[in-house]
C-alpha cells in the first residue's frame, strides 16, 4: 500500500535520514522504533507531505506522491502534542476534517457522535479542549484523526506525554481501536513496551538508518546486532573470544562456553558478543546438561512480583538473571545458560 | 518587607500620585471646566458644530484608512518574520522596526525629501524636463498622510502579530492540513482565529496612533487636512479659541480612552499554553517556489517602504539642489556639508532667530531632566504596582490614562493651568520635561513592572537572612536584576523626549525651541538653507534614535515588549 523508498533528508546541513525504505500493508500496524533524534518524526512528516525529502520517494499504491499536497493525500497524523485546535470544542475539533470534506450537517454530527462514542467521551462534546486532561486530549486527537476515515494513519509518540499507568491502559484501547479501523497505521515511538504491545511489524531506526525490521517475535528472538539487543533490552551482553571452532567454544571473562550445535562460521581468535537472557538462566534447578555452568556471587536479589531478579557477579562481569526463588546476598550460586538460548554476535 | 505592607505600598504611590495629580489631572480638569462652563454658558446657537465634526470625521476616516493599509502591509510582513528564515532577516527586521522609535517630525521630513517640492522626485523631474516649478503636488495630500502612517505603524503590526505568530504552534496548521484543509483554509480557519486577539489589539493600537497623529498630519497634510489633534493646536495657538480646542480635546480623550479600553480587553491571551509553540524555533528556509517568491517580494517591498525614505532624508541633507533665498543664477549642484556646518552658526542675527545648536542643547537638557523624572517616578510606580495591595487595582488605571491623553491635549491643559503665577510665559519651557515625563511614564512602568515581578520574594528573603539590610537588598539584589530593564526604559525615555513634538510645540517659546520644533520651523520656511538645516537636524535625530533603538534591542530581555 504505502512504500517509502530510499528517503534522505538533511537537517541543519547534517544528514538526518540516510536512505530509509520500508513498506506498510493493508491493515498493518507498523511501529517505527528509535531513540529521539533518530529521524522517526521526520519520516512521518515526509509521508504527510509537510516536509520534502532531499531524495527518495513516497508511493501510495504504486503512485509517487511528490506532487500531491498534504491536504490531498488523505492521510491522518496524530501529533505528539495532539495539536488540538484551542479555539474549538471537542466536537468542533472532530468535525473539522468532516466539514472540509463538505459533508452534510446530519452526516457530520452523526460521525462526530460515533467518534466520541468510540473514545467513550460522549459527554465531553461541548467542552473546550483546553480543559481536557492529557489522556482525554489524546483520545480526542485520535478521534479527530480517525473521523475523516484516512487512508493511512500516522501516530507520532501518541502516548509520550502521559504517565505510565495511563499508557498501559491506553495501549490496549489504541490496539483495539486501530485494529477495528482496518486502516494501515504507522506508529512512531521510542518506547519498547509500547512498540512490542502494539506492532504487527517493527522497524528499528538508528541515526537515520533502518537497522532491522520484522515481527516483534522475530526481533525478540533474532536481533541482528548487539546494539539492537541492547536497545530492546533483551538481556546481558558479554564480550568473548572464540577459542575453538568445532565444536564452538567461546571464552569469556568468567567461564568458557560450549556450543555443540552451532554452524561453522567462526574461527579461533575471533572476538564476539554474547546475549545471555535473564529468563533463560538456570538457577537452583537440577541441570540436565553439565556444560556452560559456572559459579557466581549474589550481589543483590530483588522481588519483582512474578520473579526475583538476581544481580550476579561472575568473575568481573555483572549478569542479571530471573529466578523463581530469592537468593541470599553474598551466597555462591551455580548458574547455567543452555547453549541454544545464547545468541552469538561476531564482531565485524 | 515590613510589618505594614499596605503602608509601604501607599508610601510608594505617594510621590507619583502627587506628581500626576498636579501635572496631569489638574490640567485635565481645567480643560473639562473650560468646556463645560464658559463655552456652553454662551449657548449652543453660537457654536458651529462643523468646527468639531469636520476634523472628527476626517480624523476617523484617515485613521481607518491608515489602519487598513497598515494591515495590508503588516500582516504579510508579520508572517515573513514569524515563519521564514532567510539571509538578511535580522537586518530587514531591524529596518522594519526602526520607524516606531522615529520622531514624527523626522518621518515627515523624510517623506518631504522624497515627495515634497524640494524632494528628490520633484527635483529630478524638474532637472530632467527643465521645469521651473515642482510638477508633482504629492505633499499636502491624503495619500502622503496615509503613506507616512503606514511607514510609521507597520512596525507595530510586525512587533505584536509576528511575535504571537511565531509563538503559535505550527503543528496546529499542520494538523489542519492533514485533515484536508488547503493552505488558504488553514489560514482562515486556524491561523487567523488564533491570531485574532493579537491582530485586533495591534490594529486598535495602530488606529489609536493614527487617530492622535499630530506631527505627520501637520507637516504632510497641509492646511486643508486637519485632524482633531491638529485642530486643537490650530484653535489654541492660531485662533486663540480655547473653548473649542478644549471641546476637541475632551472628545478625543473620550474616543482614545474607549479604544484603549477595548484594546486592553482584546489583548488578554485566551488559550494559555495550548496554542504555544513547544519548540523554540518555528523558522524555516523558504523551500517551495512560491515561498521564495513571497520572501523576495516582501523583502523588496519592505526595503522600499522603510529604507528609501530614510535613505532619501540622509542623502538629501548632504546635497544642494536649488537656490538659496535671495540667491540668483546658477546653483552648484552637488555634495555639501554646509547644512551641518550651518547648524552651529547664528546667521540672521534676528532676535527671534535661534541657532540650531541652541535647539539641540535645549533638547538634550530637557531629555536629561525627563530621564530623571520619568525614571524615578516610573520605577516607584512599578514597585508600587508590583506589591499586592487591595487599593492597587483602583490606582493602576490612573497611571495608564496619560497614555490615552494626547500630547497636544497635555499641552493645552498646561497652557490653561500654568499660565499664571508661579508659572509665567518665560518659565513655560520648564514644563516641557514634565510633559515629556508624563508621556514616557507608562512606557517605563510597562518595562519595569514585569522585571520587578520576576524577582522572586525568596531571593530578597534569602539575602536578608544572610544579613543584608533593606538598602543592601535593593542595591545588591533588585538593582542588578533590574538593570537591563531600567536601561531599556531610560533609553526609550530619552528617544521619546528628544522626538516629542505635540506638547513641545505648545510649551516651547520662540527663544527655546526643541529639535523637533526647530525642524518644523525651518522646514516650513522658504530657502534651500532652511530646508537643508531642517534635514541635517532630522538626520542627526534619526541617527540618535536609530542608535537608541539598536541599544534597546541589544539590552532588552527576550520577550519583553514596549507596549
Amino acid at each position: 500500500m504505502l512504500e517509502v523508498r530510499n528517503l534522505t533528508k538533511d537537517y541543519e546541513n547534517k544528514p538526518l535520514l540516510k536512505g530509509v525504505s520500508f513498506e506498510v500493508d493493508q491493515g498493518e500496524l507498523v511501529c517505527l522504533l528509535g531513540s529521539s533524534g533518530s529521524g522517526k518524526s521526520t519520516i512521518l512528516r515526509i509521508i504527510a507531505g509537510l516536509e520534502e525529502p532531499e531524495s527518495g520517494a513516497v508511493l501510495w499504491q504504486g503512485r509517487d506522491l511528490r506532487e500531491v499536497p498534504t491536504h490531498k493525500r488523505g492521510f491522518g497524523l496524530m501529533f505528539q502534542d495532539y495539536a488540538l485546535f484551542p479555539h474549538k470544542t471537542v466536537a468542533q475539533n472532530i468535525a473539522f476534517g468532516l466539514q472540509l470534506q463538505g459533508l452534510k450537517e446530519e452526516e457530520i454530527s452523526r460521525r462526530v457522535k460515533d467518534g466520541l462514542e468510540s473514545i467513550q467521551m460522549e459527554s465531553f462534546a461541548d467542552r473546550p479542549v483546553t480543559e481536557l486532561s492529557g489522556g482525554e486530549q489524546q483520545r480526542v486527537a485520535l478521534a479527530r484523526a480517525l473521523a475523516t476515515s484516512p487512508k493511512l494513519l500516522m501516530l507520532d509518540e501518541p502516548l509520550g506525554a502521559l504517565d505510565h499507568t495511563l499508557r498501559t491502559q491506553l495501549i490496549q484501547e489504541l490496539r483495539a481501536i486501530l485494529h477495528q479501523s482496518q486502516i494501515p497505521v504507522i506508529y512512531v515511538t521510542h518506547d519498547r513496551e509500547e512498540a512490542f504491545g502494539l506492532a504487527d511489524r517493527l522497524v528499528i531506526l538508528h541515526e537515520g538508518v533502518i537497522l532491522q525490521q520484522g515481527t516483534p517475535q522475530e526481533l525478540f528472538e533474532q536481533p541482528e546486532t548487539p546494539w539492537i539487543a541492547e536497545f530492546l533490552g533483551l538481556g546481558n551482553l558479554v564480550p568473548g573470544v572464540v577459542t575453538q571452532a568445532e565444536p564452538l567454544m567461546i571464552k569469556t571473562d568468567f567461564t568458557e562456553l560450549t556450543f555443540p550445535n552451532q554452524p561453522l562460521q567462526y574461527s579461533p581468535g575471533q572476538e564476539c558478543q554474547l546475549l545471555l537472557r535473564p529468563e533463560d538462566a538456570l538457577i537452583g534447578a537440577p541441570f540436565s546438561a553439565q556444560e556452560n555452568r559456572f559459579e557466581c556471587t549474589v550481589r543483590d536479589s530483588l522481588f519483582m512480583g512474578e520473579y526475583h531478579q538476581l544481580e550476579l557477579l561472575c568473575g568481573e562481569t555483572t549478569l542479571f538473571a530471573k529466578s523463581e526463588t530469592p537468593a541470599e546476598l553474598g551466597a555462591k550460586l551455580e548458574v547455567s545458560w543452555p547453549a541454544e538460548s545464547i545468541r552469538v554476535f561476531a564482531n565485524q | 518587607m515590613t510589618k505594614r505592607p499596605a503602608l509601604l505600598t501607599l508610601a510608594l504611590w505617594l510621590i507619583p500620585l502627587a506628581f500626576l495629580a498636579y501635572f496631569f489631572y489638574q490640567p485635565l480638569v481645567a480643560i473639562f471646566r473650560l468646556v463645560f462652563s464658559e463655552h456652553f454658558s454662551q449657548g449652543w446657537e453660537l457654536f458651529e458644530w462643523s468646527q468639531v465634526s469636520k476634523p472628527l470625521n476626517f480624523t476617523i476616516l484617515q485613521a481607518f484608512l491608515s489602519t487598513i493599509l497598515t494591515l495590508v502591509v503588516g500582516l504579510p510582513a508579520a508572517w515573513l518574520f514569524a515563519r521564514f528564515d532567510f539571509p538578511g532577516r535580522k537586518v530587514l527586521r531591524a529596518i522594519s522596526l526602526l520607524p516606531f522609535i522615529l520622531p514624527t517630525v523626522v518621518v515627515a521630513a523624510a517623506f518631504n525629501t522624497l515627495i515634497g517640492p524640494q524632494g528628490w522626485i520633484n527635483q529630478a523631474l524638474m532637472a530632467l524636463f527643465n521645469l521651473t516649478s515642482p510638477p508633482l503636488k504629492l505633499l499636502n495630500s491624503l495619500p502622503a498622510i496615509l503613506l507616512a502612517h503606514v511607514f510609521y505603524n507597520t512596525s507595530i503590526i510586525i512587533r505584536i502579530v509576528s511575535s504571537s505568530w511565531s509563538r503559535l504552534n505550527p503543528r496546529l496548521e499542520h494538523a489542519a492540513r492533514m485533515l484536508g484543509a488547503t493552505p488558504w483554509q488553514t489560514f482562515t480557519k486556524v491561523t487567523l482565529p488564533l491570531l485574532l486577539p493579537s491582530l485586533l489589539s495591534a490594529s486598535l493600537l495602530v488606529f489609536l496612533f493614527d487617530f492622535t497623529s499630530f506631527g505627520v498630519v501637520l507637516m504632510l497634510g497641509g492646511p486643508q487636512f486637519s485632524t482633531i489633534e491638529v485642530e486643537i493646536y490650530n484653535q489654541a495657538m492660531n485662533r486663540f479659541n480655547l473653548p473649542v480646542a478644549g471641546l476637541l480635546s475632551v472628545i478625543q480623550l473620550g474616543i482614545t480612552l474607549l479604544v484603549t479600553l477595548l484594546q486592553n480587553r482584546v489583548n488578554t491571551p485566551r488559550y494559555g499554553k495550548a496554542a504555544l509553540n513547544p519548540e523554540r524555533n518555528a523558522l524555516s528556509r523558504p523551500a517551495k517556489r512560491w515561498q521564495k517568491t513571497f520572501v523576495l517580494f516582501m523583502a523588496i517591498s519592505l526595503v522600499l517602504l522603510f529604507a528609501v525614505p530614510v535613505f532619501s532624508l540622509i542623502t538629501r541633507s548632504f546635497v544642494t539642489l536649488e537656490a538659496d533665498r535671495a540667491q540668483r543664477g546658477e546653483v552648484a549642484i552637488g555634495f555639501t556639508l554646509r547644512y551641518y556646518r550651518e547648524l552651529f552658526r547664528n546667521r540672521s542675527g534676528s532676535i527671534f532667530y535661534v541657532p540650531p545648536i541652541q535647539a539641540i542643547r535645549n533638547s538634550l537638557l530637557y531629555s536629561g531632566v525627563t530621564i530623571l523624572i520619568a525614571g524615578l517616578l516610573g520605577t516607584l510606580t512599578a514597585y508600587a504596582m508590583a506589591r499586592r495591595a487591595r487599593f492597587n487595582k483602583f490606582l493602576e488605571p490612573l497611571f495608564m490614562l496619560p497614555l490615552g491623553a494626547s500630547a497636544v491635549t497635555l499641552g493645552l491643559g498646561f497652557l490653561l493651568i500654568f499660565n499664571r503665577p508661579p508659572w509665567a510665559n518665560s518659565t513655560f519651557p520648564l514644563l516641557i520635561p514634565i510633559a515629556h515625563s508624563l508621556i514616557a511614564l507608562p512606557f517605563v512602568v510597562r518595562t519595569m513592572l514585569p522585571a520587578i515581578r520576576s524577582i522572586p520574594e525568596s531571593l530578597r528573603e534569602a539575602s536578608r537572612s544572610l544579613g543584608a539590610n533593606p538598602l543592601q537588598v535593593l542595591l545588591r539584589v533588585d538593582l542588578p536584576i533590574l538593570l537591563r530593564s531600567l536601561l531599556v526604559s531610560l533609553v526609550f525615555v530619552f528617544t521619546i523626549s528628544l522626538g516629542e513634538f505635540g506638547a513641545s510645540s505648545f510649551l516651547s517659546n520662540p527663544h527655546t525651541p526643541t529639535i523637533p520644533v526647530a525642524i518644523y520651523r525651518y522646514i516650513s520656511q522658504p530657502g534651500a538653507l532652511n530646508y537643508g538645516q531642517a534635514l541635517a537636524m532630522s538626520s542627526l535625530l534619526l541617527l540618535v534614535c536609530g542608535l537608541g533603538s539598536l541599544l534597546i534591542e541589544k539590552i532588552r530581555l527576550p520577550g519583553e515588549e514596549l507596549f
